[in-house]
């Protein structure tokens, strides 16, 4: 009886005031909605491109590119595929991303330290470098550095060189390197070994810790064995010294590696700009971890050194790598104001394609997609960390 | 002796003359320790020899006048901007108005400035910014009453700039809004659709949609149909501004407690007015210092419609830098626009920080 009168009251409920087939009605409208919008600046598309007989498809990445690129980590000329102009574009991308994110560490987290010192004037300092570099955009600070190098240094002839095999000029920073040798493959592959003889040895030092108790000096060995592996090969290759000087030939140096006036301006301004940022977020974290943790540590005997790298940083840097991570992405994704100033990005290459094409829309996607490609791969990492690092509760 | 002891009492012992004044000061801020101490004087060190060159290049050596010659003076050239300002800072709006951006702009500031106090936030205040939102943008466009109509192609500089922040805020907040509210939808749908958007939108540069607004969005438009380049531009801003604004609400609305929503049904409010009566209210004003930090970035993210060839106050200073007699004073022109852009953001985070504080009501 109790079910009848139940569903006699269900029925009554007209069909316009149920929330359920409501809120079905609804996604079927946002759905449709969505599909004619689509449908209308589609078929719009197609007749404009069909209009100004421009192609479509991915076809173009096979033709010939025709124009030259300025830097480029891979062997690239103009007679190359569109394909291969646009790796070079993405190659820049990550160079200046990955050098970028490392020296954007260091200066944010020394900023951070400096804006949190007992000093008053370092504390001050700081405090004036993140306002005036935060609330300047970008993209201006980039034109900045890039009108200082061409206009303020002096041209190849009058080159600083504040020592020889160094000089500083308006066609950027070239020096010395070592001259190739068979040597340097060898110390690279004996790096790479020396990492993992690393890895697997922190492996065993925790286990021998935690069965025996003894601590293993982890740190000094590592050091040891890092830079020993690679001068070992050094050694052993016969002591390759020779060096590949830039000398002044003409208007220009020969030799030597050159850093041009655009991936330093680059550089520099993204650098400037992001460390700001992060210094904030090196502070907050710090700031974060309750002052008790500091003291309760001390209380049970630790270093001044091991209450920082047991106690404090694992706290701190939960708090840090989040934000962190957001501002590595925003330095990648500023990257591409690097069309501003004329260094072959991924974005500055593919808008010459654009421009050759006349391909809008494929260009565009492909903008697009490099970038989610970078950002979700950033969020997955962030998603793994997060959860690796989240408070076990018991 | 009672009466010896109170005599005593009143002598007072100074503390000593290295803990007070000017000099205990020093001595615990800046000498506290012998590390601190070499710190203060590497710094003061590099300050002396950086600054006081910079002051010399900036203020003695200087020329300010507008058109004098200061090629060779080895000192700053400021009589770019004093000769330039007009280009500079209002592009190729016609001289001879120039008082129709000018009064526009002071209208805004004073409505910023009284919108600073939140006492005064109220339904009047909102008609008042609608009102003088549509007064800027007659005295902007003219064509009416009289006011020479001026075309939208030629705003530029500092209109720009604000024009492309004030507008893609007003716009993306609401429409930020809603993407919140569908993120957070029980509709798969929708939802799907809204965390599609956000993610996408946030995953990509800005420049990225730039790109799009200046080269694929007329592609998609009917023959015959064309938007002017400055609001399409204005459109991929919105659009690029609502998905930030949308995650900034996001927060606010997580924030809410459950016991709102299940209040608000209760009383039989619908999703509508629980919404508006009830949860925005509140979420709202918890994401007001992150909404601010959202206008920041904003306007410092109109800089960039200079990569697609609009007139704002970068491309304005760009101009007159190509010009042959001002070539080579890069540093002084970005420096005074550089101060532009600081003054603003400096006013709008020190507010916002302001009112961090004051909507933070845990006692700590």
């Amino acid at each position: 009886m109790n079910t009848a009168t139940n569903n006699k009251h269900t029925q009554t409920i007209s069909f316009w005031y149920d929330p359920d087939k409501r809120s079905i009605l609804y996604q079927i409208g946002a759905a449709c909605l969505f599909a004619f919008v689509a449908w209308y600046l589609v078929s719009n598309t197609m007749i404009n491109l069909e209009r100004q007989s421009i192609a479509t498809g991915f076809g173009f990445l096979n033709n010939e590119a025709a124009f030259e690129i300025g830097e480029s980590l891979i062997k690239y000329s103009a007679a190359d595929r569109y394909a291969k102009a646009l790796l070079v574009g993405f190659l820049n991308t990550l160079l200046v991303s990955f050098i970028g994110v490392i020296l954007t560490v260091i200066l944010g987290t020394f900023l951070g330290i400096a804006r949190l010192s007992k000093n008053w004037l370092i504390n001050r300092c700081a405090a004036g470098y993140i306002e005036l570099f935060q609330d300047i955009p970008v993209l201006l600070q980039l034109f900045f550095w890039y009108a200082f190098f061409y206009e303020m240094l002096p041209s190849p002839k009058a080159a600083i060189s504040p020592f020889n095999g160094l000089f500083l000029s308006n066609r950027g920073l070239i020096f010395g390197i070592p001259q190739y040798d068979p040597a340097f493959r060898y110390m690279a592959i004996a790096l790479l070994i020396a990492a993992i003889v690393i890895f697997f040895l922190k492996k065993w030092a925790k286990k021998r810790q935690d069965l025996t108790g003894n601590a293993f000096p982890v740190l000094m060995t590592s050091i040891v064995v890092f830079i020993g592996f690679p001068f070992v090969c050094w050694v052993i290759g016969g002591m390759p010294t020779q060096m590949n000087v830039p000398v002044l030939k003409g208007f220009n140096f020969k030799g030597g590696l050159t850093i041009s006036p655009e991936f330093s301006a680059l550089l520099l301004g993204l650098v400037l700009y992001t460390a700001a940022f992060v210094a904030e977020v090196v502070r907050a974290g710090i700031q974060s971890v309750n002052k008790g943790q500091t003291e309760a540590a001390m209380a049970i005997g630790l270093k001044p050194g091991q209450v920082l790298n047991l106690i404090i940083l694992p706290q701190a840097l939960r708090v840090i790598i989040p934000p962190l991570t957001s501002q590595m992405l925003n330095l990648t994704k500023n990257s591409s104001l690097a069309v501003a100033i004329g260094y072959p990005d991924f974005v500055s290459v593919a808008g010459t394609a654009i421009n050759q094409t006349g391909q809008a829309i494929e260009g565009v996607l492909l903008i697009m997609i490099v970038y989610l490609v970078f950002s979700l791969s950033t969020s997955a990492f962030m998603n793994w960390y997060n959860e690796k690092m989240a408070i076990i509760e018991r | 002796m009672e009466l010896d002891a109170e005599n005593n009492s009143t002598v007072v012992i100074k503390p000593p003359i290295s803990s007070i004044g000017i000099i205990g000061w020093m001595k615990e801020n800046l000498f506290s320790s012998p590390f601190n101490a070499i710190l203060t004087i590497i710094i003061v060190s590099v300050l002396w020899f950086s600054v006081i060159p910079f002051l010399k290049w900036a203020l003695i050596d200087s020329s300010w006048l507008p058109d004098s010659n200061c090629r060779g003076t080895g000192g700053a050239c400021w009589s770019i901007i004093t000769s330039n300002y007009k280009i500079i800072l209002f592009g190729f709006y016609p001289q001879h108005i120039l008082w129709r951006p000018i009064t526009a702009i002071c209208i805004l500031v004073s409505l910023l400035f009284v919108s600073r106090n939140r006492n005064y936030w109220n339904a009047l205040l909102g008609y008042a910014w609608l009102f003088s939102l549509v007064i800027m943008g007659l005295l902007l466009k003219g064509g009416l009453v009289g006011l020479e109509s001026v075309e939208i192609e030629k705003w530029g500089g500092i209109i720009l700039t604000l024009l492309l922040s004030v507008f893609g805020l007003t716009a993306a907040y609401p429409m930020g809004i809603i993407l919140a509210l569908g993120r957070q939808s029980k509709m798969p749908v929708i939802k799907t659709f809204c965390i599609f958007y956000i993610e996408l939108i946030r995953g990509v540069p800005l420049i990225s949609l730039l790109f799009m607004s200046s080269v694929v969005f007329p592609l998609f438009l009917p023959e015959g149909v064309s938007i002017n380049g400055i609001l399409r531009a204005q459109i991929a801003i919105i659009l690029f501004t609502a998905a930030y604004i949308a995650e900034v609400v996001r927060g606010g609305l997580q924030g809410m407690n459950k016991g709102q929503f299940e209040a608000a049904d209760s009383i039989g409010l619908n999703y509508i007015q629980t919404m508006r009566l009830i949860i925005l209210p509140q979420a709202l004003k918890i994401v007001i210092p992150p909404s601010v930090s959202v206008l920041i970035s904003a306007f410092k993210d109109t800089s960039l419609v200079v990569i697609i060839g609009l007139y704002d106050l970068l491309k304005t200073t760009q101009t007159t830098l190509s010009e042959p007699k001002w070539m080579g004073f890069s540093s002084e022109a970005y420096i005074f626009i550089a101060l532009i852009y600081f003054v603003c953001c400096f006013f709008m985070s020190t507010y916002s920080r302001k009112l961090e504080k004051e909507l933070n009501t845990d006692l700590k």
